[in-house]
Parts: C-alpha cells; structure tokens; sequence
C-alpha cells in the first residue's frame, strides 16, 4: 500500500495516466489555437477540440454543438445562471434553488439577490437531502425563470429526482439548470431524458485535467440563449470568449470517454467498495450515523458522523488517509457543515462527520486499512472525549446547560 | 493547514488524560465549551495544601484544542491556586504556535482552568 491513501475524491480525482497521454502532444508540436482558420496548426487544434466536443457530449447524450467550453463549474454555473437572468430580464426575475446547492450556485444567486434585486427561493431538502418535485412545482410563479437544482450532492452523495424536476420544468416553462459535477461520468446522464436544459460539470472531478469544465446549454426545444459573462473574440457561440485551451480540453474529452467505456464496471466496483468500507465502519461501532439517502446515492460516496468526536481531531488522527470533515474547524467559517445543517442533522454530530470520497485507483486493501485505522482513532478519541464520558454516565446532553462561546 | 510539532505531540501522546471523581476532596472540576460549537473541555484539578498536586482532563475538539487543555494540566501541576490563576490564554498561544484561528482554544482552555479553580474554591467555602 501507497501512503497518503487518497480518499478525498469528491475534491479531486489524479488524473488518469491515459488522459495525460492524450494531451501531450498538445503543448509543444499541436500547439495551435483552434481560431485560427488559415493554417494547419489551426486547423489540426480545431480537430481536436471537435473529437473532445463529441466525446463530452456522448457521455451526457447530448449535441457537441450544444457544449461551452469553460475553466470550470464554478464558471458554468455562473454563466448558466447569470447568463439566463440576464438574457432573460423581460420575462422575469425569480429563481428557484437549493439549500443544499454548491457554493457556485448558493453564492451566485446571492450575488444577484443582492446587486440585482433577483428574487431567489431556497427550497429545503429531506431528511436524506433530497429535494421534493412537488416542492419546485409549488414554488414556481409567473415570474420564475430558472430552477437551478443539483444533480447529486458533493457532501452527502444524495442524487436528486432531476428527471422529475426536469419535467415539472418543461411543464410550466421555466428553464433548468442542473450543476452535475459530481455526477457526470460517475452515474448515467441524458440531458435528453432528465429535461435538462443547462448542466455544469469539469473534467478534474473525472480524472482529468484541472481548469477546463463545460455547460451544456441546449439548443432546440427550447433553445436557450445566454448574455455572457466574459466578452471578447466571441468564442464558442459567443457565450464565452476567450482562446481555447486545446490540451486540457482533449484531457477532458479522452476522461469522458474512459467514463463513458469504464462505468458500468467502474460504478458496481466502487459501490461494492464503498458499502465494504460502511460496514467495516458502522457494524463495528455504536452511535455512529449515516448522513445522505441509504440508496440514491453516489457509488462512491460515504458520509458518516461519529458521535462525540469532532472532525478535524479524527482527521488529524489518520494523517496517512486524506479525507474531508464536516467540521467547523476545517472550514475558514467555524461553521459546521450547511448541507448537513439544511438535513437537520444537529451541529453535535455536524462537527462530528466525515466524508469518504473513493476513486478510480482506490483498492480494497485502502478500504480495509481505513476501517481498522478509524475504528482505532475514533475509540481513541471517544476515551479522551468528556462527553462519550457524559453519556456513558447516563446523562442526557440535551439537558446540559452548556457556556457556548 | 498544518500544525505546530508542539500541538502534534500533544494530540498523538496527551499528557494526563482522564478524570478524578467529581466529589472526591480536594477535586475541582471545571467544563466548559458546548457541543454545537465543536469543543468541550473537561479540566480537573487535585489540590492539596493549596497546591495542585495533579490535574487531569478530557476534550472534545480539535487538534489544537486537545493540544492546548493537555497543556494546561502539565502546566497546572506543582502550581499554587493562586498562581494557577496567572495562567493566561496568550502563553497558550504562544508555547503551541497556535494560528490566528486556532486562538479561541486557548481561551477555552484558560476558561476552563477559572472554571476548576473557581468550582475547587466554592467546594473550599462550602466544607469550611
């Protein structure tokens, strides 16, 4: 076994060495910007981006033409959503999210509530996380011109109902917007089926390169148009401006295409790995909590509170194992978790949660080793923790007063 | 954000972990801190002849403030009541390197230290 174990893949995945292999040729001899029309290096960088655009859009069932090339989804979902908002000011000025949204979409609509007067709605999600079509459907009026709801949380893994939201979306006529970054190449999507019309995702989320991400945004029934957010050379369709960076958009192609062929395979063997790693944790120990949906939820993902411990202390007790914690302490907000908050998981147990995040390269030996090395840490913890000493003496801690600082 | 060798060896071999009977002589207890914020510290002191003759604690918290109540037991110990009281927050901070973020540890670990020696002081008066 290799150390550090890398089990943060929510974060970041490495990226796999046949993507790099790709790309390499794209730096020093295909260097050519893929505007240029008068000569091969033109030309030969324009063909690239052509067979990445196809292999991106295989994945998600989509057109290639109907695909915006991006630094990122953090980007995508500024533009899709800004770029609605603004294109589409005459017919409106409500949108409809998430609680549990990632920051990309949470902060852009705060933004614009803020500096545009844009109303926002901030759906609440189940015990599971999970968002209620019926709760969109209510929500919309006849000023609401997007529902931005996410494809599966980063946090807690759980897979929203996109394909009922989709529905309920083209129903009333209201443009959807899904940020899918956690769940394009590691589940399947159609933007076809699920009614979406604008999804968000990045290729270093799918083993491959960092700083390239796309929107999808559709092009018939109905075609979305955008303002832009970044003028310039009008590049792709004039949504978004700026040189295309060629090897990190064939990176992306080649990642979507090892998803495409890899997950039927990949999604059963990480699923088998992920509930490996749950029982090894939670059969052998009390009071420890799953947080997200029991089923709809990513293969690869595993988000477990452990009572009485704080997160970042059992972080740093498994150093040799990358993970993420829910934890205040890891945050620059001394907040706990605000998905695990909007599921009504209580700060306690907020502070208590960790995330597992399981890769492409994890084996079952990472699997079994980082059970047996939490199992430890925690123990260790709980004895040192006055308050699995409080409530092994039976007292209540909801009934303590306690001096919150 | 990586941590200071200090808080390190404190949080892989903490120094006098555990606890004294709440009602034994000579015992004061003090716990501060709250679940919902992600620390509580449970710091307890020993005293004998006005001496603090051992102290002993339990944290729930992170990294720095495990490392900042396991301090102050060690720095407790051989203490007068009344010098234990001149213990501040900022020699915490400054003995574990502690960030800038890190810095409320180190309060609640001076909280706690009031916290024992004012609950030892009042079972004083009270058997008096």
């Amino acid at each position: 076994m290799k150390f550090p174990i890398f089990l943060d893949n929510h974060s970041t995945t490495p990226m796999d060495p046949r993507v790099l292999e790709t790309m390499l040729p794209y730096f020093c001899e295909k260097f050519g910007n893929a505007a240029s029309r008068n000569h091969p290096f033109g030309w030969e960088a324009e063909e690239a981006v052509e067979t990445a655009r196809q292999q991106i859009a295989k994945l998600i069932h989509a057109d290639a033409k109907e695909l915006v090339f991006t630094s990122g989804a953090t980007e995508s979902d500024n533009l899709a959503i800004k770029g609605v908002l603004e294109m589409y000011k005459e017919k409106g000025d409500h949108i409809i999210t998430s609680a549990t949204e990632h920051r990309a979409v949470l902060d852009t609509a705060k933004s614009l509530e803020s500096k545009k007067g844009i109303k926002v709605t901030y759906l609440p999600v189940d015990k599971y996380g999970m968002v209620n079509p019926d709760d969109v459907r209510n929500a919309i009026t006849d000023k609401t011109i997007l529902i931005s709801i996410m494809m599966a949380n980063n946090e807690i893994g759980t897979i929203n109902p996109i394909k009922e939201i989709g529905k309920i979306a083209k129903e009333k006529g209201v443009l959807f917007h899904c940020d899918a970054t956690q769940g394009v190449g590691k589940i399947p999507v159609n933007v076809q089926e699920m009614g979406i019309d604008l999804m968000a995702f990045s290729a270093h989320k799918i083993y491959g390169p960092k700083g390239v991400g796309a929107l999808y945004v559709r092009k018939k029934a109905p075609r979305v148009r955008l303002a832009p957010i970044i003028d310039g050379g009008g590049h792709e369709r004039g949504m978004r401006s700026g040189t295309l960076p060629v090897p990190l958009i064939v990176g992306f192609g080649k990642a979507c295409e090892l998803c495409e062929q890899e997950m039927p395979t990949e999604s059963v063997k990480l699923a088998a790995l992920r509930d490996r790693l749950q029982d090894g944790i939670m059969k052998h120990m009390d009071e420890v909590y799953l947080n997200g949906h029991p089923t709809q939820r990513l293969p690869h993902n595993l988000n477990i509170s452990f009572a009485y411990v704080e997160g970042e202390s059992l972080l740093m007790g498994v150093k040799e194992i990358a993970l993420s914690s829910g934890s205040a302490c890891t945050s620059a907000t001394l907040e706990p978790s605000y998905v695990l908050r909007a599921l009504g998981v209580g700060s306690d147990l907020a502070h208590s949660s960790i995330r597992f995040g399981l890769g492409r390269f994890n084996t079952q030996d990472e699997v079994d080793y980082t059970a047996k090395r939490i199992i430890e840490i925690v123990t260790k913890l709980r004895e040192m923790s006055p308050l699995y000493e409080m409530a092994k003496e039976g007292i209540d801690l909801k009934s303590v007063q306690w001096s919150a600082h | 954000m990586a941590y200071s060798e200090k808080v390190v060896d404190h949080f892989n071999n903490p120094r006098n972990m555990g606890s004294f009977k709440k009602d034994e002589d000579g015992v004061g207890t003090g716990i501060v801190g709250a679940p919902e914020c992600g620390d509580v510290m449970k710091l307890q002191i020993k005293v004998q002849n006005d001496t603090i003759v051992d102290a002993k604690f339990k944290t729930f918290g992170c990294g720095s403030a495990i490392a900042s109540s396991s301090l102050a037991t060690e720095w407790l110990k051989g203490k007068t009541v009344e010098e234990a009281q001149q213990i501040k927050n900022t020699d915490i901070v400054q003995e574990l390197n502690l960030p800038p973020v890190k810095i409320h540890c180190s309060v609640l670990a001076e909280d706690a230290i009031k916290a024992a020696l004012n609950d030892y002081k009042k079972k004083a008066e009270e058997t008096k």
